[in-house]
């Protein structure tokens, strides 16, 4: 048995063996064929109905959170809905089997919530899964879900929605493989929040078959499928023990998955640059000891609610971040929907292009009550705690729209108050916004998208999100050296602050603090212990000089 | 008998209004039929066709039903805020 090897992108550092199993496809309708027992028909679809609505019922009661059965019981009374089951009965007597009568009817209603637009554009997505649970009933196959091989596996996908990515459990999930996606892609991010070995952009790995031992290795980008000498070779460096033929075993590569200890960010010459956590719920800090939050996202909140959740749920989240980081900084962000993260209860038409529509701060111009209400629960949770709380918004443009930010949160009584630099037209005039407020924090993601005018999804322009593009540097440059005139803190939470090189480079650049996903925190906390701040600014010279990015990469590494 | 009722939920009928209407509309013993000004009435008691009317807080919707009763219990669940 001879080993294959595969290479794609390296999304999330650490390396993992294991068998791989395919997310399953959505079952697929059968070549129809002529109804000769309408009433059988009718009945079989009707089961299948009942089956789907009983068991999202059964899920719903068993859901831990409110939120979470809430979604669950609408969609229980979508599957029992009598039109459904008159239309079905209708397209069976009309000749349809039962799964294409299904598919039809919920088809024709699809296409009525998507000609209605963003609210109920967004229920389209509920009708297909509920499609895809019904049809497998009607053809007697398993009802969709992640596979669960009874053992730990490296799931393999085309991609991974944020929904499926933000389900992933990483004790049965060892890594995770995909033919698409990219280094910033939501995949890519949830994976190293969780610390799951990802390799992105891989062609080829939709042809493993399912069973088969694979090796991932998030860091160098290389997939190696099946067993044989050349697992031996690849594994060696990580020390992994490889499968016995026959018996798959899961080995990870404790190195990588161990959370990090108490790591201070700190230069070989005694120069600080705390290193903070990337998070989106209190449940990431478990564990970890971290100088502080960088980046509190607050989507995970909002996400699975038919409305903007009240004060006291936000309350509660908020707090038990802040409780589980007494005495350190933690910069909450303000919601940041649109784009590719809808939310139900914001989006209320469809934009032709929501990367460049109303996205993040900018949703204040049409619900500023969600800002508001937001701002209140986290100077509430803030009063009660003795963690140094900030909050910053996403998506700012301008420095009137950054004022405006500030004085809101001033009023609610959040005196720290920042702005994220995502668009190059917040990074020229980093000057300028930090006369409006007390800190910048570029997200390198999204001003890598708007700068380069490349989709953050895009496997295909990846070369272009790479964030060692010197007019990446350029523009965070401007931001740090904005902060050292002004000298107000200037932070770096984008992915890219992951990257022990880059991370240097940073440092080099002036960036004040770096945030991340926790598990990448002490491989950045070596290379800064590594470097005096001289040589962080050289190997930052060196970048900014070069000319394009693997260039940068290498000047940056010969310091 | 027909009476005029205005969406009061800030997310208009959505999701969770759409359910909570479905299942008073459910529970009354003569049917309610909802319909926009114009368009084709569809049954009070389903959430399907409930989310179709794409019906935005501050709407008009029009209930017909052969019951005071049960139009009086389906107009205070749409217009409930």
């Amino acid at each position: 048995m001879t080993a294959l090897l595969l290479r794609g992108l390296g999304a999330s550092p650490g390396s993992a063996t294991g068998p791989a199993y395919r997310l399953a496809d959505p079952p697929r309708l059968p070549a129809p064929r002529p109804v000769t027992d309408p009433d059988a028909e009718v009945d079989r679809a009707f089961a299948a109905i009942e089956a789907v609505s009983r068991e999202i019922g059964a899920r719903a009661d068993a859901a831990d959170d409110p939120t979470t059965s809430e979604i669950l019981r609408v969609q229980a009374a979508l599957a029992a809905d009598r039109t459904l089951r008159d239309g079905i009965a209708m397209a069976v007597r009309a000749g349809h089997e039962a799964p294409h009568a299904v598919a039809a009817v919920l088809g024709e209603h699809r296409s009525a919530l998507l000609a209605a637009g963003g609210l109920l554009a967004a229920r389209a997505v509920d009708l297909d899964d509920l499609r895809d649970r019904v049809v497998a009933g009607c053809l007697g196959l398993p009802m969709p879900s992640l596979p669960h091989p009874g053992r730990p596996f490296v799931l393999v996908a085309v991609d991974l929605a944020p929904a499926d990515a933000a389900l992933l459990d990483p004790a049965q999930v060892l890594a995770v493989l995909t033919s698409a996606g990219s280094y910033v892609s939501h995949t890519a991010i949830l994976a190293r929040a969780r610390g799951v070995p990802t390799v992105v952009a891989c062609a080829g790995a939709l042809d493993i078959t399912d069973g088969t031992t694979v090796t991932v290795d998030g860091t160098t980008g290389r997939v190696t499928v099946g067993v044989g000498g050349p697992v031996t070779m690849v594994d060696g460096a990580t020390g992994q023990v490889t499968a016995t033929p026959g018996r798959a075993v899961a080995q990870v590569d404790d190195q990588s998955r161990t959370l990090p200890s108490d790591v201070r960010g700190v230069t070989r010459d005694g120069h600080p640059v705390p290193l903070l956590a990337n998070i989106g719920s209190a449940a990431e800090l478990a564990g970890v000891s971290v100088e502080g939050v960088g980046l509190f996202r607050t989507e995970m909140l909002f996400q699975h609610h038919l409305d903007a959740p009240g004060v006291a749920e936000q309350e509660a989240a908020y707090a038990a971040v802040f409780e589980a980081m007494a005495g350190r900084p933690v910069v909450v962000r303000t919601l940041d929907a649109g784009s590719d993260k809808p939310l139900p209860f914001l989006s209320d038409d469809r934009e032709p292009n929501p990367a460049l529509g109303i996205r993040g701060l900018r949703v204040a111009r049409r619900r500023d009550d969600i800002l508001r209400t937001q701002l209140t629960a986290i100077a509430s949770a803030a009063r009660k705690s003795s963690a140094r709380v900030a909050v910053m918004a996403p998506m700012v443009t301008t420095v009137g729209e950054a004022a405006q930010f500030a004085a809101l949160c001033r009023d609610a009584g959040l005196p720290k108050v920042g702005a994220m630099v995502e668009v190059p037209a917040a990074a020229v005039r980093a000057r300028e916004f930090l006369q409006a407020v007390d800190f910048l924090s570029v997200g390198t993601n999204d001003l890598s998208q708007y700068t380069f005018a490349a989709d953050r999804r895009s496997g295909e322009l990846a070369d272009l999100l790479d964030p060692w593009q010197p007019a990446l540097l350029s523009l965070v440059a401007l931001c740090a050296a904005a902060g050292q005139v002004m000298g107000r803190p200037v932070g770096v939470c984008g992915e890219a602050a992951a990257d022990p090189d880059f991370a240097v480079v940073l440092a080099g650049l002036g960036v004040t603090s770096l945030s991340m996903a926790p598990a990448s925190i002490p491989a950045v906390g070596a290379a800064l212990a590594a470097h005096t701040l001289d040589e962080c600014r050289a190997a930052a010279q060196g970048a900014l000089a070069a000319g394009d990015p693997a260039a940068a990469r290498a000047a940056a590494r010969r310091r | 008998m027909i009476v005029a009722v205005t969406v009061g939920s800030a997310t208009g009928l959505h999701a969770r209004e759409a359910a909570r209407v479905a299942a008073v509309a459910a529970s009354c013993p003569t049917p309610v039929w909802v319909r926009r000004d114009g368009g084709a009435p569809v049954p009070a008691d389903s959430v399907l066709s409930l989310l179709t009317l794409a019906a935005p807080q501050g709407t008009e919707l029009l209930l017909e039903s052969a019951s005071s009763s049960s139009l009086e219990l389906v107009a205070q669940a749409i217009g409930a805020s």
